[in-house]
């Protein structure tokens, strides 16, 4: 009876059938999900709502970490019944950016759920009434209580925001976090063009932070549907793009953190090696960001000799230089003091918002989909260690970042390597990009990518005809933001940038 | 002589920020900005006309000229070496701290005068730091008064401090007090980030965000000449313990201070606000042990 309840892949798979899908009665959903959901092996990747021929289909995508299968689900109810649905929320507050969006776009209630709020404010959302201007945001009422309001509009170059705290003095009691300023309609947009390369732009525009990573999980979405077997070189190519990613916006990460406390040597040092990071993508594809360098079916910038000894150079360097750096900030007791207990995010609280990527590592919750969901090269080549701290304070989301750095050098080292032992002397066996591949119909398939932040999810529905008919993007982010707002309760509301920075998630991601 | 005083202090004010950002661009390996940077931003800033907000009374438009008439009134106070200040009467030492909490003072009313969250919370750190920060600035005081026998400090500089050996120490470790007093009072690292933009975490620049134009350049030329007097005061304590010079005083003041906030401001990271407190307590820890062990120097003397 269980294992009828889920269609069960994993990373590797094709795209599955819509009609494979099992459709299961809501009661049943949520008994199911209840229970698996408070196993730490499981959490909820994503769950949304499509409109299907007159009914609303709820597809659910649930990881487990333990075996490495992505359980998918389904409930659906008539397209225009209101009857509310108990919230899972209540029991799972690792679901409430789901429902919430699920209810801000189709006004599907959720019973009991405990933060109904908006999410992201949808152009086309239910009800056109609830606006930015009117965010309900959290009060309480007290005579030594006071509100501080930051943002949408903050100091230097950053996303818009809005973060409300509720001090005691300095003391933070409460932080509300009200986003969506950066909703532009990305989903939209890949369901309005049918010109893959035009999706594969919108992807690396998802998060700019990310482009190497939503790329690849549109890529990966996109080939599972066309049944296209990748060369294995393409995957290396792809997670070295991937790991150069990781490492230049780590590098950057603790250069912002250096900022933020007014260390001058690590933010300089820093600076200069993330710079030396995204050259080096840059040298590689024309674009520091490593926009345009994942394709579906190929790629237009394949390895050479030449650029591959650069970046093997290039990155054995900076993994030195950064070595150094690591030494000092680790060993500086001015640092030391700002970020060791500070912005604390426990384990059991990590699990119960269903964190993941690095910042959920930090806090001791192994969530890494090279580990746990590997595909392609970390499959094949790499067999992942992911890298754990239990303080689950800035020091730890710190040091994650400091052990991931050189990590990531020796993937890119190893893999070039054996590109170098393989295809030094023959061309590159990487295909041309397709953007033509017939797409199976009436399917479901999704890329699933641990990006340098987390699990980054591309999930793509096609019609009968085979063209995309829906998309749905998550940003790690968007499970990650409720960490910050717990990071920060009870702290200094001096600490909130660090602790902010020690995350630093992604509004456009979040919005979408 | 009091011409060339005041000119020396005015100098000293206007390089040390120069000298601070030299410092940091030499140690963070960078060319860094140009020697007089932050006199050409002020020039800018003094061609540009200040705009207020609608929520601001004028008290707000009056703050800056009180906070830089305090801060230049406190300046003539101070001498070089042994030149004679401009302004010098009995207990202006105690008319120099009370002229800059003055300054302060009116700088927290206008933050306050704002109605922003931000400037609010500015302005009662400002206030709790600079309360703390008194006690060791009076103390200091009264151990250089305690020692001349004068409350000037022209008096005290010009031929009151002993020039036995005990007194070296005690002078030594007066200037060492007003130097870490100088990160304090200008706001400097590990105290303050004069370079953040996180108004979350300021102190100092937080109360100053509704400025603009000549306003601001008001504020942040007093900021100069408040570091400046400080500066002057530790060199010349410094200074005291070899002979007390004019000369010596003035680029030691700028030197000594330039290098000390540079070379801090490079390698440290600041303080975690609630720590400010222990650091500054600190400070008034080290005055008292101070002025108690140039009470006890004091009365030895007069033993033989």
């Amino acid at each position: 009876m269980n294992a009828m309840k889920y269609l069960t892949t994993d990373n590797t798979s094709g795209a599955v059938r819509l009609k494979d899908i099992p459709e299961v009665p809501y009661a049943a959903f949520y008994d199911d999900l209840a229970g698996k959901l408070s196993e730490p092996r499981y959490h909820v990747a994503h769950y949304f709502a499509l409109p299907d021929e007159g009914r609303m289909r709820f597809y659910c995508l649930v990881l487990d970490d333990a075996e490495g299968r992505v359980l998918i689900t389904s409930h659906a109810t008539e397209y225009y019944d209101d009857t509310a649905l108990p919230s899972l929320t209540a029991l799972h507050a690792q679901l409430h950016p789901f429902e919430r969006d699920i209810t801000e776009r189709y006004g599907i209630r959720f019973d009991g759920q405990p933060w109904p709020k908006p999410l992201r404010f949808p152009f086309d959302r239910y009800d056109r009434r609830s606006s930015m201007d009117n965010y309900p945001f959290y009060t309480m009422e007290g005579r030594s209580l006071h509100e501080v309001n930051v943002g949408p509009i903050h100091a230097g170059i950053i996303e818009p925001g809005a973060f409300r705290f509720i001090c005691n003095g300095e003391q933070v009691l409460h932080l509300e976090i009200a986003l969506g300023y950066q909703h532009r309609g990305v989903e939209r947009a890949f369901e309005t063009t049918e010109n893959r390369l035009r999706q594969a732009c919108l992807a690396e525009a998802v998060a700019g932070d990310s482009a190497v990573a939503h790329a690849l999980a549109y890529a990966e979405a996109v080939e599972r549907l066309t049944g296209f077997e990748r060369p294995a070189q393409l995957d290396r190519e792809r997670a070295i793009a991937l790991e150069l990613e990781r490492m230049a916006m780590q590098i950057a990460d603790t250069g912002a953190l250096s900022t933020d406390v007014g260390y001058q040597l690590g933010q300089v040092a820093c600076e200069a090696l993330r710079t030396m990071t995204i050259n080096t993508t840059q040298a590689w594809c024309g674009n520091r960001f490593g926009k345009g360098l994942v394709r579906p079916h190929g790629t237009d910038h394949p390895l050479t000799p030449e650029k591959s000894a650069m970046i093997r150079r290039n990155v054995r360097e900076i993994a030195r230089r950064y070595e150094e750096v690591r030494r000092d900030i680790c060993s500086s007791p001015t640092l030391l003091a700002r970020f060791e207990q500070c912005g604390i995010v426990p384990r059991d609280e990590m699990l119960r918002i269903g964190g993941v990527g690095q910042a959920a590592r930090a806090s001791g919750v192994a969530r890494d989909l090279r580990t746990t969901h590997p595909s392609g090269a970390y499959a094949k080549h790499l067999h992942h260690e992911t890298i754990v701290e239990e303080q689950g304070d800035v020091m730890a989301r710190l040091l994650v970042r400091c052990r991931e750095v050189p990590q990531s050098a020796e993937y890119v080292d190893r893999l070039l390597s054996i590109y170098e032992g393989k295809y030094a002397a023959t061309e590159n066996p990487c295909p041309h990009p397709d953007y033509a591949a017939p797409l199976l119909p009436s399917s479901l398939s999704f890329g699933l990518i641990e990006g340098w932040r987390g699990e980054t999810l591309h999930v793509a529905l096609t019609d009968a005809v085979g063209h995309i008919a829906a998309c749905r993007i998550k940003d790690p982010s968007l499970h990650n933001w409720m960490a910050l707002a717990l990071a920060v309760r009870g702290e200094g509301i001096s600490d909130f940038p660090i602790c902010n920075k020690s995350f630093n998630l992604s509004y456009c991601g979040h919005d979408l | 002589m009091a011409l060339l005083n005041t000119f020396l202090l005015l100098l000293a004010a206007l390089c040390i920020p120069g000298l601070i950002n030299r410092t940091r661009a030499l140690l963070a390996g960078r060319k860094g900005i140009r020697f007089a940077q932050h006199l050409y931003d002020v020039r800018l800033l003094l061609h540009k006309e200040a705009v207020y907000s609608t929520t601001t009374t004028a008290l707000f438009r009056a703050v800056p000229s009180v906070y830089l008439g305090a801060a230049i009134v406190a300046a003539l106070l101070i001498p070089t070496g042994e030149l004679t200040p401009l302004l010098s009467f009995d207990g202006d030492l105690v008319a120099f701290a009370y002229l800059l909490a003055l300054g302060r003072t009116a700088l927290i009313l206008a933050a306050m005068d704002t109605g922003s969250s931000f400037e609010g919370m500015g302005a009662s750190r400002e206030a709790l730091y600079g309360m703390l920060v008194e006690p060791a600035l009076l103390l200091t005081f009264g151990t250089l008064a305690l020692l001349a026998g004068y409350t000037s400090f022209a008096d005290i500089f010009n031929d009151g401090l002993p020039d036995d050996v005990q007194f070296i120490i005690v002078l030594l470790f007066a200037a060492y007090v007003l130097l870490k007093i100088v990160f304090t009072e200008s706001g400097r690292i590990p105290v303050d980030d004069p370079r953040t933009h996180l108004e979350l975490t300021m102190i100092h620049e937080v109360m100053c965000l509704d400025y603009c134009g000549v306003d601001l350049a008001y504020i942040k030329m007093a900021g100069w000449l408040k570091t400046a007097s400080f500066a002057m005061l530790a060199a010349n304590a410094a200074a005291a313990t070899f002979g007390l010079r004019w000369w010596v005083a003035a680029p030691l003041s700028v030197v000594l201070t330039g290098v000390a906030v540079g070379v801090v401001e490079s390698t440290q990271a600041r303080n975690k606000l609630a720590r400010n407190t222990t650091f500054i307590l600190t400070i008034v820890a080290l005055a008292a042990l101070l002025f108690f062990t140039a009470y006890l120097l004091q009365l030895n003397i007069a033993i033989q």
